[in-house]
């Protein structure tokens, strides 16, 4: 399997029968989402979109989403999934950024996409989802309707157009200058990160996996992709907003894997978990943000038939460790061992490598580190470095960690001031920056506090200038223009805020 | 105040942080819509209880209890043994 779209098509040749996703209360085979895929890429092509071109996929957890991903693909185009909450401004930076040449959303956003074609210069047409996706495209011909795509379209697959040295998607992730950018992933890259990590989860077809994250997040996104790569059966759910529904649904799907995050794990291990049968579940896994060693041991006590997986990753390269399950009892609170066909090293400020027990920034070797970031050169080599051999690049991940004398790896913390909220990466300069566009705000900082559900939450420092604002004004405008897991949780509207000897604002003197 | 009043006036301000009220209808799904986000269930929950005096099972935490205005007044009636 060279191609991303391999893993639904080999699937769909093995076991065209097979049960591929349960989703929106449909239950699709592999022949299914095989077919869907061909006639939405079909369309895609008919209507402009070339190999390489970038397709940004702008809909929940959703049948639809599951099927453009592979439509995208088999295209020959470049799949851009992003946060289903993303406010209008943000989107036409993320389409304008990526050049995109389509938009596939759902009905109710019809008028943000008609908004966004008269923003972007690239954008040829959109793709609407949902009831009311046939009048709305009716009233236009750049618009078009994914229901009547299906109906109208032949399920013939398109020509492989792509080698696996050319971009499967951009992932875009928040970094610390307040502008996302968009992680550029070869169909190479993804291919090892899959089949490394079904590797070290010993997925086999069987598996009939449980995902409650976002495909926007890429941790939710290769739920889908290994699902479809092993052979197995997805259940796709919207959110864990409520978690008696994806118990109830674990049960009657018999399920046997359970990505989460802190967040996730939080809330389960506050709830009654008699009334329901979990006896299918065989795995459990957590990145994104360190468990509490007291909710890792109340998962094993809870879930002693469960195996539980800790690791460690970061949207540049997809994953970087995973704790075999055997150490969780002496090293519970290590990140583990490099996937397998990967390594890493440990450095100091100047680059020199650093022995067993001395703190230093992470860095990461082999085929899953991805290609860089979209059209940000600058930005791409301040972490895709040179590596050993010539020509080749490795990842510095900027996070801070220490290596026990067995290889173990162990997380410090983040060189700069991401937040991680809900397991998602929150950039304090993005809430800056939409902080300043409020008239009066004069200076603004945002931090992280712990949180016990959340992680950490998020908090708002402002001072004011010739304006009477409230709390409630700011977090209005925040709203309006960020994603909901980067909506504060706190604001505080201050007469000054702490600086440094030069001026800076000085966030560690703030709580 | 009726319940979908309280419920209403609750949203404007702790979700939607308006100044004119909640401009959508009580069938409006709130995960649709966006009014309420994936962890902001457990603050309806909480709202639900400390205002009204009704204890949520964990089992009634689903979108045809909490999901839009109509729904969840109903339900927290049902809780509160008045007619719906």
């Amino acid at each position: 399997m060279l191609l991303v779209q391999d893993f639904l098509q080999e699937s769909a040749q093995r076991t065209p029968d097979k049960v591929a996703l349960i989703c929106d209360g449909q239950r699709l085979t592999y022949a299914q989402v095989d077919a869907m895929a061909d006639r939405l890429a079909n369309a895609l092509r008919d209507h402009g979109v070339q190999r390489g071109d970038r397709v940004v996929i702008f809909l929940p957890n959703s049948v639809e989403a599951a099927v453009s991903i592979f439509a995208v693909l088999k295209a020959g185009a470049v799949f851009v999934v992003i946060n289903a909450t993303t406010k209008p401004q943000k989107l036409a930076y993320i389409l304008n950024n990526s050049r995109a040449t389509a938009l596939i959303t759902w009905d109710r956003r019809a008028d943000v996409a008609a908004q966004m074609k008269a923003q972007v210069p690239s954008l040829k047409f959109a793709v609407l989802t949902g009831k009311k996706a046939g009048e709305r495209a009716a009233l236009r011909e750049d618009f078009l309707a994914f229901d009547e795509i299906q109906a109208h379209y032949p399920a013939t697959r398109p020509p492989r157009l792509c080698i696996d040295q050319d971009l499967a998607c951009l992932i875009y992730t928040s970094g610390s200058t307040g502008e996302p950018k968009g992680v550029m992933s070869a169909h190479s890259n993804v291919v090892a990160a899959a089949s490394s990590i079904i590797q070290y989860l010993q997925n086999v077809p069987e598996d009939i996996i449980i995902n409650v994250l976002p495909l926007s997040f890429d941790y939710g996104l290769y739920q889908l992709l290994m699902a479809f790569k092993f052979g197995g059966t997805l259940v796709l759910e919207r959110s864990f907003a409520y978690p008696a529904q994806i118990l109830r649904r674990m049960e009657e799907e018999r399920v046997t894997g359970f990505p989460g995050v802190p967040t996730i794990f939080a809330i389960l291990l506050q709830m009654d978990l008699s009334p329901y049968d979990l006896s299918s579940l065989r795995y459990m896994t957590n990145t994104a943000a360190a468990l509490p060693p007291s909710h890792i041991q109340q998962l094993r006590e809870k879930f002693p038939w469960v195996t539980l997986y800790s690791m460690y990753g970061l949207t540049e390269c997809k994953r970087v460790s995973y704790l075999p399950p055997e150490e969780l009892d002496r090293r519970p609170a290590s990140v583990g061992i490099p996937i397998p066909n990967s390594e890493v090293w440990i450095v100091d400020e100047e680059g020199n490598r650093l022995g067993p027990r001395q703190i230093g920034e992470l860095v990461v070797r082999g085929a899953h580190v991805m290609r860089g970031y979209w059209e940000a050169p600058e930005a791409t080599a301040e972490r895709y470095r040179p590596g050993p051999l010539p020509g080749e690049r490795v990842l510095y991940t900027g996070d801070l960690f220490w290596m026990d004398e067995d290889g173990f790896l162990y997380f410090v913390g983040r060189k700069d001031d991401i937040i991680k909220s809900r397991g998602e990466k929150v950039a304090p300069k993005e809430i800056e920056n939409v902080l300043y566009e409020i008239p009066g705000v004069v200076e603004a900082a945002v931090i992280g506090v712990p949180d016990p559900i959340l992680g950490e939450a998020i908090k708002a420092f402002v001072v004011l200038d010739g304006v009477t604002l409230t709390e409630r004004d700011i977090l209005r405008h925040c709203r309006a223009r960020l994603e909901d897991f980067m909506v504060p949780q706190y604001v505080e509207i201050r007469d000054s805020l702490p600086k440094t000897a030069s001026g800076k604002i000085k966030k560690t003197a703030l709580r | 105040m009726t319940i979908e009043e309280q419920i209403r006036r609750y949203l404007a301000e702790n979700f939607l942080f308006s100044d004119n009220g909640f401009q959508f209808d009580d069938e409006a799904s709130f995960l649709e819509e966006g009014i309420v986000d994936s962890t902001g269930v457990l603050e309806l929950i909480l709202f639900a209880e400390e205002t009204f005096g009704i204890q949520v099972e964990d089992d009634e935490v689903v979108p045809e209890n909490f999901d839009s205005v109509r729904s969840l007044a109903d339900y927290i009636r049902r809780k509160m043994g008045q007619p719906a």
